[in-house]
């Protein structure tokens, strides 16, 4: 099956653009972003407590959320996966995961950063946030070894939503069982929201949203790119295929002609 | 390692503060720049890839143009 027909909408009936709305979303991003760092520094508040430090709040704690949701809905999209055996789902599911790893790389060294302003050390072995965070993180590090170790398209396609599916129903797990932990040094956020000051609520909020609309963009911009280089190998493929059966001499010894293995992977599906 | 809990710490003054910040951010937009320009390399990839399938298809389009054009010359 080549990719048009792959992510072609079942019921439409017509080619699914990754690409459509890009620029949309990438302007409300830029702006998002803009006026998040304007509140963060111009409206913002100091903290009593911690002073000028808690504004590394308005970025680590957005992008904890955000890496974490990403990675339930890599879940998801794999569960979807699973039932329709379309590829699109998988493709959607990896690149959630993907994008959610790189966020998370940017939850722990801003964390570690904080952590270094005001604990003095930048890590802290007993903290549970911290290290189950850590957690899921190398779980999450594991998936794409695992992935690119099948060679098998099909197989890799349902071992990866497995795996996504399982280490999906793990993040809440382990956020419940981190939040029951008595013994924490860690402050609270999501419990403690309704308390922070208006002006403080609201940069939260705007941050959460920019770093969502970020985390969105980057999936999408992930998407079209993958999407158009396997809608670019499809046309090759068949271009290739008119020229031998014309019988024209030269057809395949072209540069980038001969299919690399890469490119055997089914289109649509996510290539390493 | 026991440490106190935030709110018993104090608070570090603004010039002490102030490059732990701008590392947290500097990280972010680091992540963002870096993602970016791995986007460009791949973009530019597909670009290539794109510019040689075109010079393929011209390239066969071409004889055939030359065909139809024989053809119909009387």
């Amino acid at each position: 099956m080549d990719a048009a027909a792959q992510t072609r909408e079942p019921s439409a009936g017509k080619v699914r653009l990754y690409g459509s709305g890009l620029r949309a979303l990438s302007i409300s991003t830029v702006l998002a972003m803009a006026i998040a760092l304007g509140l963060v520094f111009f409206y913002a508040p100091l903290e009593a407590e911690q002073g000028f430090l808690q504004k590394i709040f308005y970025v680590h704690v957005p992008l904890a959320i955000v890496a974490l949701c990403g990675f339930v809905a890599g879940g998801l999209m794999a569960i979807q996966h699973l039932r329709t055996r379309e590829d699109r789902w998988d493709m959607r599911s990896y690149v959630a995961i993907h994008m959610s790893l790189i966020f998370a790389v940017g939850t722990l060294i801003t964390g570690s950063i904080w952590a270094k302003g005001s604990w003095g050390h930048w890590w802290v072995w007993s903290e549970p946030t911290l290290v189950s965070f850590l957690i899921v993180f190398l779980l999450y590090a594991t998936y794409q070894p695992l992935r690119f170790a099948i060679e098998d398209p099909e197989r890799q396609a349902r071992y990866a939503s497995v795996f996504a599916i399982v280490a999906g129903a793990f993040v809440p797990l382990n956020f419940i069982a981190v939040r029951l932990s008595s013994a924490y040094l860690h402050p609270r956020v999501l419990g403690s929201t309704s308390n922070l000051p208006p002006q403080m609520a609201l940069t939260f909020a705007v941050s959460l949203l920019a770093i969502a609309l970020l985390y969105a963009t980057l999936c999408k911009y992930e998407l079209t790119v993958k999407h158009t280089r396997a809608q670019l190998r499809a046309l090759r493929r068949s271009l290739l295929a008119q020229e031998s059966e014309l019988g024209r001499p030269g057809a395949g010894q072209r540069r980038g002609a001969a299919p690399s293995p890469r490119a055997t992977v089914a289109s649509g599906r996510p290539a390493a | 390692m026991a440490l106190p809990p935030v709110a018993e710490l104090p608070a570090l003054p603004l010039h002490e503060a102030g490059k732990y910040v701008a590392g947290a951010y500097v990280v972010l937009f680091a992540l963002v720049l870096i993602y970016l320009a791995i986007m460009a390399i791949r973009m530019s990839r597909l670009e290539r890839e794109l510019g040689d399938l075109l010079a393929r298809a011209q390239e066969r389009a071409t004889p055939e143009r030359q065909r139809t054009q024989e053809r119909e010359a009387p």
